[in-house]
């Protein structure tokens, strides 16, 4: 199709070989910015257009009040529907980019006269941030490489499974924008090193803005920056430029970072924010330093001078890094961070961190999922990447290998990678294919490689001149070339699969295959929260674990105790306990945080695994961080975890085990099975006879994934 | 007699300084006095900070900061506009000092809204 417009074009226009390819890589680019969106459109063909899990919830009832109520409201907007009875300053503690994104594509498009909805517009922002990821992708392989590698880093990226398992249609939240704002950034930032103009580092100083607007891994760019500056002043490669890129991106960007409310004061505060802080001190005076040595031109009096200036400026730092440390004025580094340089700190630190599924470290398997062959071609990048080492590949080679350690760290961080792995591979691939290309064309076509360009017609006929004493090495070329893509196709193949199968559902309504292969849709929670919507009173507080709280308030719209931003430990663990303690000591805890709903989720109807029995062991693992009478022996028996005849008593007759099995010993689930059967665990459960007190049963939803229980006021006479 | 040798290197040091900055060109002496002020500037505030306390947070950060970014911008205008500099010998002046003042502008924009 291509080739036959090329070839009209060819004829009737006269086009040069240089347009020809200028038209050849725009349509490529196009294509591969059409392709990125609508392999994200899975999930609204297979399901429809709905916001997906739990943070996007959040996400977009944000976004509602912003588009509803205005920029300012939005701003100084304090929550009263979740945290009761804390509160939470919303306008304070979120990063606003996504938000603010998605309103002014609203705002833009009513401007237009388009009348589409603001969910529409929210589920798919990530899709359209994904393309333009695409575009950032060409950019930064270009300047890394060549265009060729620009191309195939844009068509890689576009169907990465790392990338679009945040980026789906749906999927609502940070990461989506983030990604396009960090590698807008980088690439921006690798430009200023590259040009050392000030206009490029302003551009990257406004990307970074972005980005800290939009998702808190901006940590990551503020370090590794610093990072790569100082290494090329290490090894020596240090420049003009980079002064001038890293200065003034670094102000700048430290103060508009400034601007967004929850960053706050952390670059000049906090121990995360200290390298980009120190480098640009060193910097200072190393730079200065080097002027004067340019300026004396005389080495033994250059020497003396370095002597006492040295001595005296890192005196000075160490005085004031030691100064504000002690002194409690730059924060310590926070745990996430630990988690991050530590894996195993977080398990033994902090369980409301490790309790989340996506910060356990990254499996082998899950390696290979989300980059398939890219993960064998990453070598191959780095290889080709210090063959030809210059200021930008060291960067990519920095990022690559960073971004790769973090992502072996947490499991969401692969996304961090993923951009990076798409780029390293990419050269990988594009100079590959190039070599060998050049050799099957040279021996085809000897004449043909003389109009080309110059130094290519050289090499071609040095390879030329090679290529008679290895007579199969254009069938290997060919061969070669083949098997590369075969690869390649291997890898659309496993990305469309993947997405289709994997990362396209939406967790909110569960598919399973019926008994005779048929789809089963359950839409268990949207009936919960639609029912808690219809008749609950307006001011009724619902008890859940934390992981449903955006869903309920967004769904709901009814006030929660606990949600998704675990921004008090207590609080959580407050809950914890509740639902670990016997029915008669949750009823006082529930009392006093004025509960009337619980909500639990429960699979052993459907043999749904996440429920909340599962998560069960780190309810009482962070409820008894805080309170010590909750101990996690208690409810194991010999150190395992179970729900039968053989479960410990505490777990039989606790409240999370009351609410999930309440009248399920009347239950048949299974044909075969006694009554009470959990499909979920597949064991019959220990305690069939279960008698609420203090709650009665409001609401079960038709498969029993969510079960809603009312509190019972207190009786009047006792 | 170590301390005198100390002071010794010192001297020579500084009149060798002394003799190779008196052939700067003007305009690059210029620029440094602006750097040296607005440099001196951030100390003042420093020390006003240390003597009367930094309650107002953002107050001293963007005082300090706009002296510390216009010191380093002015750095950099320099660097770009030095003609010994051969990295930047394809940049005319008029686009680095236009990228100046571009910079310039956003920073004292943000800290404006930073000011509080």
């Amino acid at each position: 199709m291509e080739k036959a417009t090329d070839l009209f074009s060819l004829k009737s226009l006269k086009l040069k070989t240089k347009q020809q390819e200028l038209l050849l890589r725009i349509s490529i680019l196009g294509l591969v910015y059409i392709l990125a969106f609508i392999t994200r459109l899975f999930s609204v063909l297979r399901y429809e257009s709905m916001i997906h899990e739990f943070d996007p919830y959040f996400n977009y009832r944000t976004t509602l009040y912003l588009t509803q109520k205005g920029f300012y409201d939005f701003w100084n907007w304090f929550d009263s529907e979740s945290w009761y009875p804390l509160g939470r300053i919303i306008g304070g503690t979120l990063y606003p980019g996504l938000m603010v994104t998605a309103a002014f594509i609203y705002w833009t498009l009513r401007f237009l006269r388009f009348a589409v909805h603001i969910r529409e517009v929210c589920v798919l922002t990530a899709p359209f941030f994904a393309s333009n990821t695409t575009l950032v992708a060409y950019f930064f392989g270009k300047e890394l490489w060549d265009s060729g590698a620009g191309l195939v880093a844009a068509a890689l990226i576009a169907i990465c499974p790392g990338y679009i398992s945040r980026s789906v249609a749906g999927s609502y939240d940070n990461e989506g924008v983030a990604i396009f704002a960090l590698l807008l950034t980088f690439y921006l930032f690798v430009k200023a090193v590259k040009t050392g103009s000030l206009a490029w580092s302003l551009a990257s100083a406004f990307g970074y803005f972005y980005m800290v607007s939009a998702w808190g891994g901006y940590v990551f760019i503020i370090n590794l920056i610093p990072l790569y500056v100082l290494v090329l002043l290490v090894v020596g490669r240090y420049s003009m430029r980079l002064y001038v890129a890293y200065n003034c991106m670094y102000i700048l960007g430290m103060l508009l970072a400034m601007q967004i409310r929850f960053v706050g004061f952390q670059h000049v505060q906090s121990g995360e924010h200290m390298a980009a802080m120190g480098v640009f001190f060193l910097m200072q005076v190393f730079y200065f330093l080097d002027w004067l040595k340019h300026l004396l031109n005389d080495q033994k009096l250059f020497q003396a001078f370095l002597r006492i200036t040295l001595t005296c400026a890192i005196s000075v730092g160490a005085i004031a890094l030691g100064v504000g440390t002690a002194s409690g004025y730059i924060s310590p580094w926070t745990g996430r961070f630990y988690s991050l340089l530590d894996p195993t700190y977080a398990k033994d630190h902090i369980p409301i961190i490790a309790s989340v599924s996506e910060h356990q470290p990254t499996a082998w398997s899950s390696f290979m999922f989300d980059f398939h062959i890219l993960l064998i071609l990453f070598p191959a990048g780095l290889y080709f990447c210090f063959k030809r080492l210059s200021d930008a590949t060291i960067f990519i080679v920095m990022y690559g290998l960073t971004s790769m350690y973090f992502a072996g760290v947490m499991v969401r961080l692969i996304l961090v990678a993923t951009p990076a792995v798409c780029l390293i591979s990419a050269i990988a691939v594009s100079a590959t294919i190039k070599n060998l290309s050049q050799l099957v064309r040279t021996k085809a076509k000897p004449t043909q490689g003389g109009s080309g360009k110059g130094t290519t017609s050289t090499k071609a006929s040095s390879k030329g001149a090679l290529d008679r004493s290895l007579p199969y090495q254009r069938n290997g070329a060919i061969a070669l070339l083949v098997g590369a893509f075969y690869l390649l196709t291997r890898y659309a193949i496993h990305c469309t699969w993947v997405t289709s199968e994997a990362y396209s559902s939406p967790s909110i309504v569960l598919a399973a295959r019926g008994a005779h292969g048929n789809r089963v849709i359950f839409d268990d929670y949207r009936e919960a929260y639609y029912w808690l919507r219809q008749n609950t009173p307006q001011d009724a507080k619902v008890m859940s674990w934390w992981d449903y709280g955006y869903q309920i308030t967004a769904m709901g719209n009814r006030t929660v105790i606990v949600d998704n931003n675990t921004w008090n430990n207590t609080h959580i663990a407050t809950v914890g306990r509740a639902m670990s303690s016997y029915e008669d000591e949750a009823y006082e805890i529930m009392r006093s945080l004025d509960v009337d709903y619980v909500l639990v989720v429960f699979g052993g109807v459907t043999g749904y695994s996440s429920d909340d029995i599962n998560k069960f062991l780190w309810m009482v693992r962070i409820g008894g961080g805080v309170f010590p009478v909750i101990k996690e022996p208690d409810y194991l028996v010999n150190g395992e975890y179970r729900v039968d005849k053989g479960a410990a008593p505490k777990m039989l007759n606790c409240l999370m085990y009351k609410l999930s099995y309440y009248r399920f010993g009347e239950l048949t689930t299974e044909y075969g099975q006694p009554p009470g059967y959990d499909r979920a665990r597949g064991v019959e459960i220990g305690n069939k006879d279960i008698k609420l007190e203090y709650l009665e049963e409001a609401f079960t939803t038709s498969n029993w994934i969510v079960r809603i229980y009312k509190v019972k006021p207190p009786k009047n006479r006792w | 007699m170590a301390k005198s040798s100390a002071t010794k290197d010192a001297q020579a040091l500084f009149h060798s300084l002394r003799s190779a900055y008196a052939a700067t060109p003007t305009n690059l002496k210029i620029i440094d006095l602006y750097v040296v002020f607005a440099i001196s500037t951030a100390l003042i505030q420093v020390v006003y900070m240390a003597l009367v306390g930094s309650f107002p947070f953002n107050s001293f950060l963007s005082g300090v900061l706009s002296c510390i970014g216009t010191a380093v911008l002015a750095v950099c205008l320099r660097i770009q506009v030095n003609k010994e500099n051969k990295e930047f010998k394809d940049l005319p002046p008029e686009r680095a000092f236009a990228d100046f003042v571009l910079c310039n502008l956003v920073l004292h924009l943000v800290i404006m809204n930073f000011l509080g």
